[in-house]
């Protein structure tokens, strides 16, 4: 199984973000998370990425520990979480895709940078390989971000809001991407904020706040109810005690 | 996509051959400047700190050069290797954002200085060394221990560090100068530097910490990239992110700690922080930044000592630092992309060319009116078209000649455009009248709002865009105002020797 998460929980600051999440996600598929603002969304993924210590629990990626299967796991930020007057251009931020395979002190080879210029062909952006980040629009710095994580030819991919600040025609595009990538036999899991769009674009959905409310295929899960439960005020005591071992502890 | 030779394809930090050029000539130009500026000031300055004539700063400047004299050696050579490490490393702190956690670290090795001077009770360089990096890996523990216990945030943290260290520096200072038995000369030196104090024991240290500074970042070249541009896919990419930090961090202790003695603690970050922000505004690559740094630090170095060797008494600190924050200036007025300058000579050029191509199309509005028939356009015309004085048109009128776009004659009172004016004045009208015509027709705005928008647009339409234009509107000859729309096949014509002027009416005579 790509993903394998037993009892995960993750706490900032001592305050509990993530609660018991238990998650097995199969292969070859597109996942969508979806949850309320302060649901834990970006969280979850960057545990499974190791990024952040886990309270309890643990998460498998490929049968065993994250670390070592990092290798495997392509990653898609958000936007926000780099500086884009950094200075590098568009091929430097995409060879990044392959530091991964090269490990240590190695340079990207003539190889790598073929491997990135396709991937750069795939979201259209090859014409701008020379150009500085900071000259791009946020859809284009999106492009390039999804370049990156193609470069690094991965089997299951990690994508944080890939769609906020886009305009239509890169939604499009990349929701096409994703597609490909699943038909592929590439797992995806996406976090993603819009609920219309998400019933259309995933073959299953993580409704998550806090904790997992519902996982399952789109159809079954995008229902009244249970986005209720997800959106609604339920879990109103759940958030109370996480106040109070926050304060108390 | 890529024209670089084969063997820079091999690894990505290479240059375009034209790249090199541009930058190494906006590096040049730099460091022309700079010698410029400073030959300029020099002779005062000296002047005014010793009795120097300028004859003498010449004969000091070659024997500083020269480094025949041994101190000046030391003091020259010093200066060039904290240039290399501190530009190096403050790169790296410049672009991650860590500028004030520099200014922190070299703040806080001031206890280790004293406590290394202490050991010894006397200058050994090796306790000095370890006794400053420790304090400073001390101070940015500190710094990181309170952010993440604390609701404090990282400035706040900085700050108090900074002074906390500094103040207990200062008291352990004062104490060893007060203390009876030992050789405590130069102990003080530490605050503001003195690059003649250092001895070539100093000179190995400083040889072999930038040696270590530049192997690994070289080596570690693309690790270091990474995680300074997204530490969290460093992660994902299996860099053990977190020893990548603190080596980075503890370079940048070691080469804070080297350039001590030269620049002194009160000014170190400066070595870090100026020639590494020099370079990040003339150039757009990670890699042309540390070598363009590398290059100000050395620079300003050299500089710094020369300027504090002409006088014993000098702290060589506060010139290093004066030079740096030259270079910085330089490279803020006239970096080629972003400088205050260039962009300013940017703007009024462009703002030219939009006067001359709007002079244009009044004179071609005026020989419009009437068939272009006549000989040419008389000043009074054109005033009038652009309802300006006589004077204004007759200005317009000679940058128009100028530039070679057009003839005077009668005294000046009357414009004859050359084949080439003729030419961009259709170009103009052309591009105007196309516009206006895509905007009414695809567009669906109405005829009578589109004028505005035609006039700045036709100034910056280029050849391509025209020819989609003109494509897509079926080669249109009536603008929706009714007027004709010069085609650029005429407009070509014009340019060529064989036509007369008499085919392509408008600046030539008629009889």
């Amino acid at each position: 199984m790509p993903v394998e998460i037993h009892d995960l929980t993750v706490a900032y600051h001592r305050k509990p973000v993530l609660w018991g999440i238990d998650l097995v996600v199969p292969k070859g598929r597109l996942v969508g998370i979806v949850g309320p603002n302060g649901a834990g969304k970006s969280t979850l993924i960057k545990a499974m990425m190791g990024l952040l210590p886990l309270s309890s629990g643990w998460v498998k990626l490929f049968g065993e520990h994250s670390r070592r299967n990092l290798k495997r796991v392509g990653y898609v930020p958000q936007r926000e979480s780099v500086d884009w007057d950094f200075p590098v251009n568009v091929m430097d931020v995409v060879l990044m895709g392959r530091y991964g395979h090269l490990g240590m002190m190695r340079r990207p080879t003539r190889k790598d940078r073929d491997i990135a210029r396709e991937s750069l062909d795939k979201v259209k952006m090859l014409p701008y390989a020379n150009r500085q980040i900071s000259n791009l629009s946020g859809g284009q710095q999106q492009r390039v971000f999804l370049a990156r994580a193609l470069a690094q030819e991965s089997d299951l991919y990690f994508m944080d809001e890939p769609f906020s600040g886009v305009d239509a025609a890169t939604e499009a595009a990349i929701v096409t991407l994703l597609h490909e990538l699943r038909d592929r036999g590439k797992t995806l899991l996406v976090v993603h904020h819009d609920l219309p769009t998400a019933r259309n674009y995933f073959d299953m959905l993580l409704l998550l706040n806090m904790r997992v409310v519902a996982f399952g295929p789109t159809s079954e899960v995008f229902t009244q109810e249970l986005l209720q439960r997800t959106y609604g005020g339920r879990l109103t005591i759940l958030s109370e005690v996480a106040e109070a071992v926050r304060t108390r502890t | 996509m890529n024209a670089s030779s084969p063997a820079c394809r091999q690894n990505g930090s290479c240059l375009h051959p034209l790249q090199w050029l541009r930058a190494s000539q906006s590096a040049a130009l730099l460091a022309g400047v700079l010698l410029l500026l400073l030959g300029a000031a020099m002779p005062a300055e000296a002047a005014k700190i010793g009795e120097l004539t300028e004859t003498d700063v010449f004969e000091q400047a070659i024997r500083f050069f020269s480094m025949k004299d041994p101190t000046a050696r030391y003091a020259l050579s010093g200066a060039v290797l904290l240039g290399i490490s501190c530009g190096l490393l403050g790169s790296f702190i410049v672009v991650r954002r860590m500028a004030l956690l520099g200014d922190a670290l070299s703040h806080a090795v001031l206890p280790g200085v004293a406590m290394g001077w202490l050991w010894h009770q006397t200058k050994d360089p090796v306790a000095i060394f370890v006794g400053a990096t420790i304090f400073g890996l001390l101070g940015t523990f500190v710094v990181s221990l309170i952010k993440q216990t604390t609701k404090l945030k990282e400035d706040a943290a900085l700050g108090m560090v900074l002074a906390g260290f500094y103040a207990v520096g200062i008291c352990l200072v004062t104490m060893i100068q007060r203390l009876p038995q030992g050789n405590k000369a130069g102990v003080d030196k530490f605050l503001f530097g003195q690059a003649s104090a250092m001895g070539p024991d100093d000179i190995k240290l400083m040889a072999v910490v930038t040696l270590i500074a530049v192997v690994v970042l070289f080596l570690f070249y693309k690790e270091f990239l990474a995680i300074s541009f997204d530490q969290a896919f460093a992660h994902v990419s299996g860099f053990p992110t977190r020893l990548l930090h603190y080596s980075m961090m503890l370079l940048l202790a070691f080469s804070v700690v080297i350039a001590l003695q030269a620049v002194g603690v009160v000014l170190v970050s400066a070595m870090l922080i100026t020639p590494a922000a020099a370079a990040y505004l003339l150039t757009d690559r990670l890699h042309r930044m540390l070598w363009l740094a590398t290059l100000f630090g050395m620079v300003s170095g050299a500089l710094g000592a020369f300027i504090s060797f002409l006088q014993t008494s000098l702290p060589t600190g506060p010139f290093m630092v004066l030079a740096a924050s030259l270079v910085f200036g330089c490279a803020f007025l006239f970096a080629p992309r972003h400088g205050v300058v260039v962009r300013w000579v940017r703007r009024r050029s462009r703002a030219r060319r939009v006067q001359r191509e709007n002079t244009l199309k009044a004179i071609y509005h005026v020989l419009e009116d009437r068939d272009f028939f006549g000989e040419g356009v008389s000043l009074n015309e054109l005033a009038e078209r652009r309802r300006e004085t006589v004077e204004d048109a007759s200005q317009l009128a000679t940058r128009l000649v100028r530039h070679g776009l057009a003839t005077l004659h009668e005294d000046g009172d009357l414009i004859l455009l050359t084949p080439e004016g003729m030419q961009r004045a259709s170009a103009i009208v052309r591009n105007h009248r196309l516009w206006e015509l895509y905007l009414t027709n695809a567009a669906s705005i109405a005829a009578d709002h589109v004028h505005e928008d035609a006039e700045k647009i036709e100034h910056v339409l280029g050849e391509e865009t025209v020819r989609k234009l003109e494509r897509r509107l079926a080669f249109a000859t009536r603008d929706p105002h009714g007027r004709a729309i010069p085609s650029t096949a005429d407009i070509q014509k014009i340019s060529k020797g064989g036509s007369s002027p008499e085919e392509v009416t408008g600046y030539g005579r008629r009889p």
